[in-house]
Protein backbone atom coordinates (compact mmCIF):
# COMPACT_ATOMS: atom_id res chain seq x y z
CA UNK A 1 0.00 0.00 0.00
CA UNK A 2 1.84 2.96 -0.96
CA UNK A 3 1.61 6.06 1.79
CA UNK A 4 -1.16 7.97 0.09
CA UNK A 5 -3.58 5.16 -0.04
CA UNK A 6 -2.87 4.59 3.71
CA UNK A 7 -3.28 8.20 4.78
CA UNK A 8 -7.02 7.84 2.47
CA UNK A 9 -7.51 4.84 4.28
CA UNK A 10 -7.24 6.48 7.59
CA UNK A 11 -9.22 9.11 6.90
CA UNK A 12 -12.09 7.30 5.42
CA UNK A 13 -12.22 4.84 8.63
CA UNK A 14 -12.00 6.85 11.17
CA UNK A 15 -14.08 9.49 9.76
CA UNK A 16 -16.34 7.13 7.73
CA UNK A 17 -16.42 8.87 4.63
CA UNK A 18 -15.47 8.07 1.09
CA UNK A 19 -12.72 8.56 -1.00
CA UNK A 20 -14.15 10.81 -3.77
CA UNK A 21 -14.91 13.11 -0.89
CA UNK A 22 -11.70 13.47 0.93
CA UNK A 23 -10.36 16.57 -1.04
CA UNK A 24 -10.65 19.67 0.44
CA UNK A 25 -12.36 18.10 3.56
CA UNK A 26 -11.97 20.43 6.15
CA UNK A 27 -11.95 19.98 10.23
CA UNK A 28 -15.29 20.35 11.47
CA UNK A 29 -16.85 20.16 7.84
CA UNK A 30 -18.68 16.83 8.81
CA UNK A 31 -20.09 16.00 11.98
CA UNK A 32 -17.64 13.43 12.78
CA UNK A 33 -14.27 15.69 12.22
CA UNK A 34 -15.28 17.18 15.47
CA UNK A 35 -12.67 17.31 18.56
CA UNK A 36 -13.86 13.87 19.19
CA UNK A 37 -12.52 12.54 15.58
CA UNK A 38 -9.67 14.70 15.28
CA UNK A 39 -8.13 12.92 18.51
CA UNK A 40 -9.36 9.56 16.91
CA UNK A 41 -7.89 10.31 13.25
CA UNK A 42 -4.51 11.66 14.87
CA UNK A 43 -4.25 8.56 17.09
CA UNK A 44 -5.04 6.41 13.91
CA UNK A 45 -2.24 8.41 11.56
CA UNK A 46 0.15 7.69 14.61
CA UNK A 47 -0.52 4.08 14.91
CA UNK A 48 -0.57 3.84 10.54
CA UNK A 49 2.61 5.54 10.40
CA UNK A 50 4.63 4.79 13.40
CA UNK A 51 5.01 8.47 14.66
CA UNK A 52 4.49 10.95 17.81
CA UNK A 53 3.09 14.13 16.22
CA UNK A 54 4.13 17.75 18.11
CA UNK A 55 1.63 19.55 19.50
CA UNK A 56 1.89 22.17 17.36
CA UNK A 57 1.24 20.00 13.94
CA UNK A 58 -1.88 18.14 15.92
CA UNK A 59 -3.52 21.49 16.08
CA UNK A 60 -2.23 22.75 12.93
CA UNK A 61 -4.19 20.09 11.46
CA UNK A 62 -7.04 21.39 9.34
CA UNK A 63 -7.84 19.75 6.44
CA UNK A 64 -7.14 16.93 4.39
CA UNK A 65 -4.55 18.52 2.67
CA UNK A 66 -2.79 20.22 5.69
CA UNK A 67 -2.22 16.97 7.15
CA UNK A 68 -0.33 15.48 4.04
CA UNK A 69 1.52 18.71 4.14
CA UNK A 70 2.73 17.98 7.93
CA UNK A 71 3.68 14.50 7.86
CA UNK A 72 5.74 14.93 4.95
CA UNK A 73 7.46 18.24 6.01
CA UNK A 74 8.03 17.37 9.77
CA UNK A 75 7.67 13.32 9.42
CA UNK A 76 9.47 12.32 6.49
CA UNK A 77 5.85 10.37 5.25
CA UNK A 78 6.51 10.85 1.42
CA UNK A 79 3.11 11.04 -0.92
CA UNK B 1 -27.96 38.20 41.08
CA UNK B 2 -25.18 39.67 39.95
CA UNK B 3 -24.27 43.63 40.60
CA UNK B 4 -22.74 44.34 37.41
CA UNK B 5 -22.50 48.16 38.70
CA UNK B 6 -20.17 46.81 41.26
CA UNK B 7 -17.30 45.79 38.83
CA UNK B 8 -18.78 49.13 36.40
CA UNK B 9 -15.01 49.62 34.92
CA UNK B 10 -13.83 45.91 35.23
CA UNK B 11 -14.37 43.90 31.76
CA UNK B 12 -17.26 41.45 31.69
CA UNK B 13 -16.16 39.26 28.40
CA UNK B 14 -13.71 39.31 25.49
CA UNK B 15 -14.59 37.28 22.55
CA UNK B 16 -12.16 35.81 19.96
CA UNK B 17 -13.04 38.77 17.16
CA UNK B 18 -11.62 41.84 20.18
CA UNK B 19 -14.87 42.29 21.34
CA UNK B 20 -15.05 43.07 24.83
CA UNK B 21 -18.08 44.63 26.77
CA UNK B 22 -17.48 45.88 30.45
CA UNK B 23 -19.40 45.05 33.83
CA UNK B 24 -21.32 48.77 32.90
CA UNK B 25 -21.96 48.29 29.50
CA UNK B 26 -23.18 44.17 30.35
CA UNK B 27 -25.74 46.27 32.90
CA UNK B 28 -26.90 48.38 29.94
CA UNK B 29 -27.54 46.17 27.29
CA UNK B 30 -29.46 44.39 29.86
CA UNK B 31 -31.45 47.03 30.71
CA UNK B 32 -32.50 47.45 26.59
CA UNK B 33 -32.87 43.93 26.23
CA UNK B 34 -35.27 43.43 29.67
CA UNK B 35 -37.40 46.64 27.97
CA UNK B 36 -38.03 44.05 24.89
CA UNK B 37 -39.16 41.25 27.27
CA UNK B 38 -42.51 40.62 29.28
CA UNK B 39 -42.61 40.13 32.46
CA UNK B 40 -42.00 37.11 34.27
CA UNK B 41 -42.03 35.27 31.44
CA UNK B 42 -40.40 31.95 29.69
CA UNK B 43 -37.53 32.20 27.32
CA UNK B 44 -35.42 29.79 25.35
CA UNK B 45 -31.80 30.59 24.70
CA UNK B 46 -30.09 28.38 22.29
CA UNK B 47 -26.90 29.31 23.45
CA UNK B 48 -23.37 29.53 22.20
CA UNK B 49 -19.87 30.65 23.53
CA UNK B 50 -20.59 34.48 22.41
CA UNK B 51 -21.20 37.77 24.16
CA UNK B 52 -24.60 38.15 22.46
CA UNK B 53 -25.65 34.29 24.09
CA UNK B 54 -24.29 36.13 27.70
CA UNK B 55 -26.35 39.02 27.63
CA UNK B 56 -28.81 37.06 26.87
CA UNK B 57 -28.85 35.12 29.67
CA UNK B 58 -27.70 37.32 32.28
CA UNK B 59 -30.43 39.66 31.19
CA UNK B 60 -33.25 36.91 32.06
CA UNK B 61 -31.37 36.06 35.26
CA UNK B 62 -31.17 39.14 36.64
CA UNK B 63 -34.42 40.27 35.86
CA UNK B 64 -36.38 37.36 36.65
CA UNK B 65 -37.44 36.30 33.10
CA UNK B 66 -37.19 32.26 33.23
CA UNK B 67 -34.82 31.23 30.40
CA UNK B 68 -34.28 27.08 29.19
CA UNK B 69 -30.55 26.90 28.27
CA UNK B 70 -30.07 24.83 24.79
CA UNK B 71 -27.40 24.17 22.28
CA UNK B 72 -27.72 26.13 19.79
CA UNK B 73 -26.75 23.08 17.16
CA UNK B 74 -29.37 20.85 19.39
CA UNK B 75 -31.40 18.61 17.05
CA UNK B 76 -34.74 20.50 15.58
CA UNK B 77 -37.05 17.57 16.01
CA UNK B 78 -36.04 18.01 19.83
CA UNK B 79 -36.33 21.77 20.08
CA UNK B 80 -39.88 22.19 18.18
CA UNK B 81 -41.22 19.15 20.67
CA UNK B 82 -39.77 21.31 23.70
CA UNK B 83 -41.37 24.68 22.10
CA UNK B 84 -44.64 22.68 22.13
CA UNK B 85 -44.08 21.17 25.45
CA UNK B 86 -43.36 24.76 27.15
CA UNK B 87 -44.84 27.24 25.12
CA UNK B 88 -42.46 29.99 25.73
CA UNK B 89 -42.79 33.78 24.91
CA UNK B 90 -39.67 34.08 23.14
CA UNK B 91 -36.13 32.61 21.80
CA UNK B 92 -33.16 34.25 22.06
CA UNK B 93 -30.81 33.00 18.99
CA UNK B 94 -27.77 33.38 17.14
CA UNK B 95 -28.93 35.80 13.87
CA UNK B 96 -27.55 32.96 11.94
CA UNK B 97 -30.18 30.74 13.31
CA UNK B 98 -33.07 33.19 12.45
CA UNK B 99 -34.07 32.17 9.31
CA UNK B 100 -34.83 28.75 10.60
CA UNK B 101 -37.50 30.25 12.67
CA UNK B 102 -39.43 32.48 10.06
CA UNK B 103 -43.06 31.98 12.48
CA UNK B 104 -41.36 34.27 14.46
CA UNK B 105 -40.98 38.07 14.36
CA UNK B 106 -37.92 39.92 15.62
CA UNK B 107 -37.97 42.26 18.00
CA UNK B 108 -34.48 43.29 18.96
CA UNK B 109 -30.91 42.58 17.86
CA UNK B 110 -27.67 42.94 19.57
CA UNK B 111 -24.23 41.32 19.11
CA UNK B 112 -25.04 38.79 16.14
CA UNK B 113 -28.27 37.49 18.34
CA UNK B 114 -32.17 38.34 17.93
CA UNK B 115 -35.16 37.73 20.16
CA UNK B 116 -37.92 36.10 18.53
CA UNK B 117 -41.63 36.24 20.01
CA UNK B 118 -43.30 33.31 19.90
CA UNK B 119 -46.99 32.90 19.22
CA UNK B 120 -47.56 32.14 22.67
CA UNK B 121 -48.33 34.25 25.57
CA UNK B 122 -47.06 33.29 29.41
CA UNK B 123 -48.52 29.98 28.89
CA UNK B 124 -47.95 28.47 32.05
CA UNK B 125 -47.25 29.83 35.56
CA UNK B 126 -43.97 30.25 36.47
CA UNK B 127 -43.14 29.56 40.42
CA UNK B 128 -41.99 32.08 42.17
CA UNK B 129 -38.46 30.75 43.29
CA UNK B 130 -37.85 29.24 39.31
CA UNK B 131 -34.46 30.87 38.23
CA UNK B 132 -33.40 28.65 35.38
CA UNK B 133 -34.06 25.40 33.63
CA UNK B 134 -31.79 22.73 31.91
CA UNK B 135 -31.56 19.62 29.98
CA UNK B 136 -30.64 16.81 32.19
CA UNK B 137 -27.58 16.57 29.57
CA UNK B 138 -27.98 14.34 26.75
CA UNK B 139 -31.02 14.33 25.42
CA UNK B 140 -32.36 11.30 24.67
CA UNK B 141 -35.68 12.71 23.40
CA UNK B 142 -37.20 13.13 26.55
CA UNK B 143 -38.32 16.72 27.59
CA UNK B 144 -37.65 16.43 31.01
CA UNK B 145 -36.12 19.50 32.51
CA UNK B 146 -34.17 20.30 35.87
CA UNK B 147 -35.84 23.59 37.85
CA UNK B 148 -32.99 25.28 39.43
CA UNK B 149 -34.52 28.14 42.18
CA UNK B 150 -32.39 31.26 42.15
CA UNK B 151 -31.25 30.31 45.79
CA UNK B 152 -29.58 27.28 44.11
CA UNK B 153 -27.47 29.44 41.10
CA UNK B 154 -26.63 31.99 43.87
CA UNK B 155 -25.76 29.30 46.75
CA UNK B 156 -23.73 27.15 44.06
CA UNK B 157 -21.41 30.15 42.80
CA UNK B 158 -20.73 31.48 46.18
CA UNK B 159 -19.41 27.43 47.15
CA UNK B 160 -17.10 27.74 44.08
CA UNK B 161 -15.84 31.01 44.83
CA UNK B 162 -15.01 30.29 47.88
CA UNK B 163 -13.25 26.90 47.15
CA UNK B 164 -11.65 27.99 44.05
CA UNK B 165 -10.52 30.99 45.82
CA UNK B 166 -11.82 33.28 42.83
CA UNK B 167 -11.64 36.82 42.54
CA UNK B 168 -11.78 39.60 40.02
CA UNK B 169 -8.07 39.23 38.58
CA UNK B 170 -9.52 35.37 37.28
CA UNK B 171 -9.69 35.05 33.02
CA UNK B 172 -11.42 31.67 32.69
CA UNK B 173 -11.98 30.69 28.64
CA UNK B 174 -14.81 28.64 27.17
CA UNK B 175 -14.18 24.98 26.99
CA UNK B 176 -17.37 23.82 27.56
CA UNK B 177 -20.49 24.85 26.28
CA UNK B 178 -23.08 27.27 28.16
CA UNK B 179 -25.97 25.29 28.17
CA UNK B 180 -24.17 22.32 30.22
CA UNK B 181 -24.44 22.85 33.46
CA UNK B 182 -20.83 22.63 34.33
CA UNK B 183 -19.94 25.29 31.39
CA UNK B 184 -22.68 27.39 33.11
CA UNK B 185 -21.24 26.91 36.86
CA UNK B 186 -18.32 28.84 35.49
CA UNK B 187 -19.53 31.74 34.18
CA UNK B 188 -21.90 32.24 37.23
CA UNK B 189 -19.21 32.36 39.92
CA UNK B 190 -16.99 34.21 37.94
CA UNK B 191 -19.74 36.58 37.20
CA UNK B 192 -20.06 36.84 40.88
CA UNK B 193 -16.62 38.16 41.12
CA UNK B 194 -16.43 40.79 38.52
CA UNK B 195 -13.93 38.36 36.36
CA UNK B 196 -13.29 38.40 32.87
CA UNK B 197 -14.93 35.54 30.98
CA UNK B 198 -13.10 34.89 27.41
CA UNK B 199 -15.37 33.97 25.20
CA UNK B 200 -14.13 31.46 22.63
CA UNK B 201 -16.37 29.00 19.88
CA UNK B 202 -13.06 27.38 19.03
CA UNK B 203 -12.16 23.82 20.51
CA UNK B 204 -8.69 22.40 22.52
CA UNK B 205 -7.72 20.61 19.17
CA UNK B 206 -7.70 23.94 16.84
CA UNK B 207 -4.61 26.04 16.60
CA UNK B 208 -6.88 29.51 17.28
CA UNK B 209 -7.78 27.91 20.68
CA UNK B 210 -3.85 28.51 21.80
CA UNK B 211 -2.99 31.41 20.10
CA UNK B 212 -6.52 32.98 21.75
CA UNK B 213 -5.27 31.53 25.03
CA UNK B 214 -1.89 32.92 24.74
CA UNK B 215 -3.36 36.71 23.39
CA UNK B 216 -5.62 36.86 26.68
CA UNK B 217 -3.82 35.43 28.86
CA UNK B 218 -6.25 32.73 29.83
CA UNK B 219 -5.89 31.93 33.84
CA UNK B 220 -8.40 29.02 33.58
CA UNK B 221 -10.43 26.24 31.85
CA UNK B 222 -12.74 23.38 32.85
CA UNK B 223 -12.78 20.18 30.61
CA UNK B 224 -14.77 16.64 31.01
CA UNK B 225 -12.72 13.27 31.07
CA UNK B 226 -12.60 13.43 27.10
CA UNK B 227 -11.09 16.97 27.67
CA UNK B 228 -8.42 15.77 29.54
CA UNK B 229 -7.48 12.27 27.17
CA UNK B 230 -7.45 15.15 24.18
CA UNK B 231 -5.17 17.36 26.26
CA UNK B 232 -2.98 14.05 27.15
CA UNK B 233 -2.70 13.27 23.39
CA UNK B 234 -1.76 16.87 22.78
CA UNK B 235 1.03 16.32 25.31
CA UNK B 236 -0.25 19.05 26.86
CA UNK B 237 2.52 18.41 29.45
CA UNK B 238 4.75 19.89 27.64
CA UNK B 239 3.12 23.35 26.54
CA UNK B 240 4.51 26.68 27.63
CA UNK B 241 0.94 28.16 29.37
CA UNK B 242 2.36 30.95 31.62
CA UNK B 243 -0.90 32.70 32.50
CA UNK B 244 -2.61 29.40 33.38
CA UNK B 245 -2.97 29.26 37.13
CA UNK B 246 -6.04 26.28 37.25
CA UNK B 247 -7.83 23.59 35.58
CA UNK B 248 -11.27 22.02 36.79
CA UNK B 249 -12.91 18.70 36.12
CA UNK B 250 -15.61 17.18 35.92
CA UNK B 251 -18.70 15.42 33.92
CA UNK B 252 -17.71 12.22 34.60
CA UNK B 253 -15.24 10.15 36.63
CA UNK B 254 -11.69 10.91 35.14
CA UNK B 255 -9.20 7.75 34.95
CA UNK B 256 -7.17 7.31 38.50
CA UNK B 257 -3.81 7.01 35.91
CA UNK B 258 -5.15 10.48 33.92
CA UNK B 259 -5.81 12.25 37.33
CA UNK B 260 -2.53 11.37 38.66
CA UNK B 261 -0.75 12.81 35.53
CA UNK B 262 -2.43 15.97 35.69
CA UNK B 263 -1.76 16.39 39.09
CA UNK B 264 1.97 15.87 38.58
CA UNK B 265 2.08 18.20 36.13
CA UNK B 266 0.30 20.68 38.17
CA UNK B 267 2.53 20.50 41.04
CA UNK B 268 5.48 20.42 39.39
CA UNK B 269 4.42 23.87 37.27
CA UNK B 270 3.10 25.14 40.17
CA UNK B 271 -0.52 24.84 39.03
CA UNK B 272 -4.16 24.03 40.84
CA UNK B 273 -5.63 21.10 39.53
CA UNK B 274 -9.29 20.57 41.13
CA UNK B 275 -11.36 17.16 40.27
CA UNK B 276 -15.18 17.85 41.25
CA UNK B 277 -18.26 16.45 40.90
CA UNK B 278 -21.49 17.51 39.95
CA UNK B 279 -25.33 17.08 38.61
CA UNK B 280 -27.61 19.44 37.28
CA UNK B 281 -29.61 18.09 39.90
CA UNK B 282 -27.24 20.07 42.44
CA UNK B 283 -27.14 22.97 40.14
CA UNK B 284 -23.82 22.34 39.25
CA UNK B 285 -21.15 21.33 42.09
CA UNK B 286 -21.37 18.80 44.64
CA UNK B 287 -18.42 18.08 45.40
CA UNK B 288 -14.16 18.97 44.84
CA UNK B 289 -10.68 17.73 45.96
CA UNK B 290 -8.80 20.27 47.35
CA UNK B 291 -5.41 20.83 44.63
CA UNK B 292 -3.00 20.31 47.25
CA UNK B 293 -4.51 16.68 48.23
CA UNK B 294 -4.93 16.00 44.30
CA UNK B 295 -1.61 14.09 44.33
CA UNK B 296 -1.90 12.29 47.44
CA UNK B 297 -5.78 11.30 46.84
CA UNK B 298 -5.69 10.88 43.20
CA UNK B 299 -8.79 8.91 42.04
CA UNK B 300 -11.31 10.72 44.54
CA UNK B 301 -13.68 13.18 43.55
CA UNK B 302 -12.58 15.22 46.71
CA UNK B 303 -14.93 16.60 49.82
CA UNK B 304 -18.25 18.10 49.80
CA UNK B 305 -18.27 21.76 48.60
CA UNK B 306 -18.71 24.84 51.68
CA UNK B 307 -22.71 24.25 52.54
CA UNK B 308 -22.83 20.85 51.33
CA UNK B 309 -23.03 17.45 53.24
CA UNK B 310 -22.22 13.94 51.80
CA UNK B 311 -23.31 10.47 53.22
CA UNK B 312 -23.64 7.08 51.54
CA UNK B 313 -26.57 4.85 51.89
CA UNK B 314 -27.47 1.07 52.07
CA UNK B 315 -29.95 -0.14 50.07
CA UNK B 316 -32.38 0.00 53.18
CA UNK B 317 -31.73 3.91 53.07
CA UNK B 318 -29.56 3.56 56.47
CA UNK B 319 -26.46 5.70 56.63
CA UNK B 320 -23.32 3.81 56.15
CA UNK B 321 -20.69 4.74 58.78
CA UNK B 322 -17.81 2.30 57.82
CA UNK B 323 -15.21 3.76 55.93
CA UNK B 324 -15.01 2.10 52.31
CA UNK B 325 -17.88 0.31 52.31
CA UNK B 326 -19.88 1.09 48.88
CA UNK B 327 -23.75 2.44 48.55
CA UNK B 328 -25.32 5.21 47.16
CA UNK B 329 -24.18 8.70 47.78
CA UNK B 330 -26.51 11.23 48.62
CA UNK B 331 -25.62 15.19 49.00
CA UNK B 332 -27.79 17.91 51.06
CA UNK B 333 -27.17 21.18 50.82
CA UNK B 334 -28.69 24.32 49.29
CA UNK B 335 -27.94 23.93 45.93
CA UNK B 336 -30.48 20.78 45.55
CA UNK B 337 -32.58 22.06 42.84
CA UNK B 338 -36.75 21.86 43.10
CA UNK B 339 -37.00 18.77 40.97
CA UNK B 340 -37.83 18.24 37.72
CA UNK B 341 -40.43 19.48 35.33
CA UNK B 342 -41.69 17.19 32.50
CA UNK B 343 -44.85 18.72 31.10
CA UNK B 344 -45.36 23.06 31.41
CA UNK B 345 -47.62 22.81 34.20
CA UNK B 346 -44.71 21.48 36.30
CA UNK B 347 -42.91 24.81 35.83
CA UNK B 348 -45.89 26.34 39.02
CA UNK B 349 -44.23 23.30 41.34
CA UNK B 350 -41.90 24.19 44.36
CA UNK B 351 -39.44 22.82 46.11
CA UNK B 352 -40.31 19.33 45.75
CA UNK B 353 -36.50 17.88 47.03
CA UNK B 354 -36.34 20.08 50.35
CA UNK B 355 -32.48 19.98 50.09
CA UNK B 356 -31.87 16.06 49.69
CA UNK B 357 -30.72 14.27 46.59
CA UNK B 358 -30.17 10.46 46.20
CA UNK B 359 -27.70 10.93 43.38
CA UNK B 360 -27.45 7.35 41.77
CA UNK B 361 -24.17 7.20 42.12
CA UNK B 362 -22.46 4.47 43.96
CA UNK B 363 -19.72 5.83 45.86
CA UNK B 364 -17.72 4.97 48.82
CA UNK B 365 -15.61 7.70 51.79
CA UNK B 366 -11.87 6.55 52.93
CA UNK B 367 -10.74 6.68 56.53
CA UNK B 368 -9.60 10.28 56.00
CA UNK B 369 -12.79 11.49 54.62
CA UNK B 370 -12.27 11.68 51.26
CA UNK B 371 -14.85 10.11 48.25
CA UNK B 372 -14.95 8.07 45.75
CA UNK B 373 -17.05 7.07 42.88
CA UNK B 374 -17.28 3.19 42.11
CA UNK B 375 -20.04 2.67 39.76
CA UNK B 376 -23.73 3.86 39.43
CA UNK B 377 -27.06 2.67 40.46
CA UNK B 378 -28.77 4.18 37.52
CA UNK B 379 -28.53 3.02 33.17
CA UNK B 380 -26.95 5.41 32.18
CA UNK B 381 -23.40 6.01 30.52
CA UNK B 382 -21.34 9.44 30.21
CA UNK B 383 -20.40 10.18 26.97
CA UNK B 384 -17.89 12.94 26.25
CA UNK B 385 -19.84 14.54 30.07
CA UNK B 386 -23.13 14.24 28.78
CA UNK B 387 -25.12 11.80 30.59
CA UNK B 388 -27.05 9.27 28.47
CA UNK B 389 -29.61 6.89 29.43
CA UNK B 390 -29.99 4.16 28.05
CA UNK B 391 -33.53 3.32 28.61
CA UNK B 392 -34.19 6.01 26.87
CA UNK B 393 -31.71 5.38 23.71
CA UNK B 394 -33.53 2.10 23.74
CA UNK B 395 -37.02 3.79 23.33
CA UNK B 396 -35.71 6.30 21.08
CA UNK B 397 -34.44 3.49 18.85
CA UNK B 398 -37.51 1.60 18.93
CA UNK B 399 -39.85 4.13 18.15
CA UNK B 400 -37.58 4.89 14.80
CA UNK B 401 -37.27 2.01 13.53
CA UNK B 402 -39.90 0.25 13.79
CA UNK B 403 -39.96 -1.10 16.81
CA UNK B 404 -37.12 -3.54 16.79
CA UNK B 405 -35.93 -5.13 19.75
CA UNK B 406 -32.78 -3.68 20.58
CA UNK B 407 -31.00 -3.07 24.09
CA UNK B 408 -28.19 -0.64 24.73
CA UNK B 409 -24.78 -1.03 27.29
CA UNK B 410 -21.14 -0.17 27.27
CA UNK B 411 -19.43 1.99 29.22
CA UNK B 412 -18.82 5.99 29.90
CA UNK B 413 -17.53 7.11 25.84
CA UNK B 414 -18.80 3.97 24.65
CA UNK B 415 -22.41 2.78 23.92
CA UNK B 416 -23.03 -0.34 22.42
CA UNK B 417 -26.41 -0.89 21.14
CA UNK B 418 -27.01 -4.43 20.67
CA UNK B 419 -29.76 -5.43 18.26
CA UNK B 420 -31.11 -8.44 16.26
CA UNK B 421 -31.63 -7.41 12.82
CA UNK B 422 -28.96 -7.33 10.12
CA UNK B 423 -28.32 -3.93 7.79
CA UNK B 424 -29.51 -0.89 10.28
CA UNK B 425 -26.03 -0.39 12.16
CA UNK B 426 -25.28 2.51 10.27
CA UNK B 427 -28.99 4.25 10.03
CA UNK B 428 -28.63 3.76 13.79
CA UNK B 429 -25.34 5.08 14.10
CA UNK B 430 -26.16 7.93 12.53
CA UNK B 431 -29.51 8.36 14.27
CA UNK B 432 -28.01 8.50 17.33
CA UNK B 433 -25.41 10.80 16.88
CA UNK B 434 -27.55 13.45 15.05
CA UNK B 435 -30.66 12.93 18.46
CA UNK B 436 -27.50 13.33 20.95
CA UNK B 437 -25.46 15.79 19.00
CA UNK B 438 -22.49 13.50 20.06
CA UNK B 439 -20.02 12.09 17.74
CA UNK B 440 -20.88 8.72 16.22
CA UNK B 441 -17.38 7.28 17.40
CA UNK B 442 -19.35 6.97 20.64
CA UNK B 443 -21.98 4.71 19.09
CA UNK B 444 -21.53 0.62 17.94
CA UNK B 445 -24.03 -1.10 16.84
CA UNK B 446 -23.59 -4.83 17.22
CA UNK B 447 -25.89 -7.44 15.55
CA UNK B 448 -26.50 -10.50 18.06
CA UNK B 449 -29.12 -13.31 17.69
CA UNK B 450 -31.00 -12.93 20.45
CA UNK B 451 -31.41 -9.93 23.57
CA UNK B 452 -30.39 -11.89 26.38
CA UNK B 453 -33.84 -12.17 28.53
CA UNK B 454 -34.77 -13.70 31.56
CA UNK B 455 -37.98 -15.68 32.28
CA UNK B 456 -40.12 -12.70 33.02
CA UNK B 457 -38.79 -11.15 30.12
CA UNK B 458 -36.17 -8.32 31.72
CA UNK B 459 -33.16 -8.19 29.61
CA UNK B 460 -30.09 -9.29 30.83
CA UNK B 461 -27.33 -6.96 30.88
CA UNK B 462 -24.65 -8.15 32.11
CA UNK B 463 -24.83 -10.77 29.63
CA UNK B 464 -23.32 -7.78 27.36
CA UNK B 465 -20.26 -7.87 29.17
CA UNK B 466 -18.34 -9.85 26.58
CA UNK B 467 -19.31 -8.01 23.39
CA UNK B 468 -18.06 -5.41 25.13
CA UNK B 469 -14.25 -4.31 24.76
CA UNK B 470 -12.77 -2.39 27.74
Amino acid sequence: MTNLEKYNKVFMETLEIEESKLEGLEYQAIPLWDSVGHMSLIAALEDKFDLMMDTEDIIDFSSFEKGKEILSANYGVEF
Amino acid sequence: MWRFEEYADSIAAVDEHKNQISYHELFLENCRLVERLKERCLTFILCSNTIGALIGYTTCINHHVVPLLLAEDMDKDLLEQLIKTYQPDYLWVPVKLRNAFENYSVEYEVFAYVLLKTEYQRVYRLNEKLCLLLTTSGSTGSPKLVRQSYENVVSNAQSIVQYLELNETERPITTLPMNYTYGLSIINSHLLVGATILFTEKGLMQKEFWRFFREVEATSFGGVPYTYEMLDKLRFYRMDLPSLRSMTQAGGKLQPELHKRFAEYAQKKGKRFYVMYGQAEATARMSYLPYDKSLGKYGSMGIAIPGGRFSVIDADGNEIRQPDTAGELVYEGPNVTLGYAECGEDLAKGDERHGRLETGDMARFDSDGYYYIVGRKKRFLKIFGNRVNLDGVDRLVKAEFGNIDCASAGRDDKLVLFITEEGLKEDIRAFLSQKTGLNSIAFAVHVIPEIPRNASGKVLYQEFGKYIEE
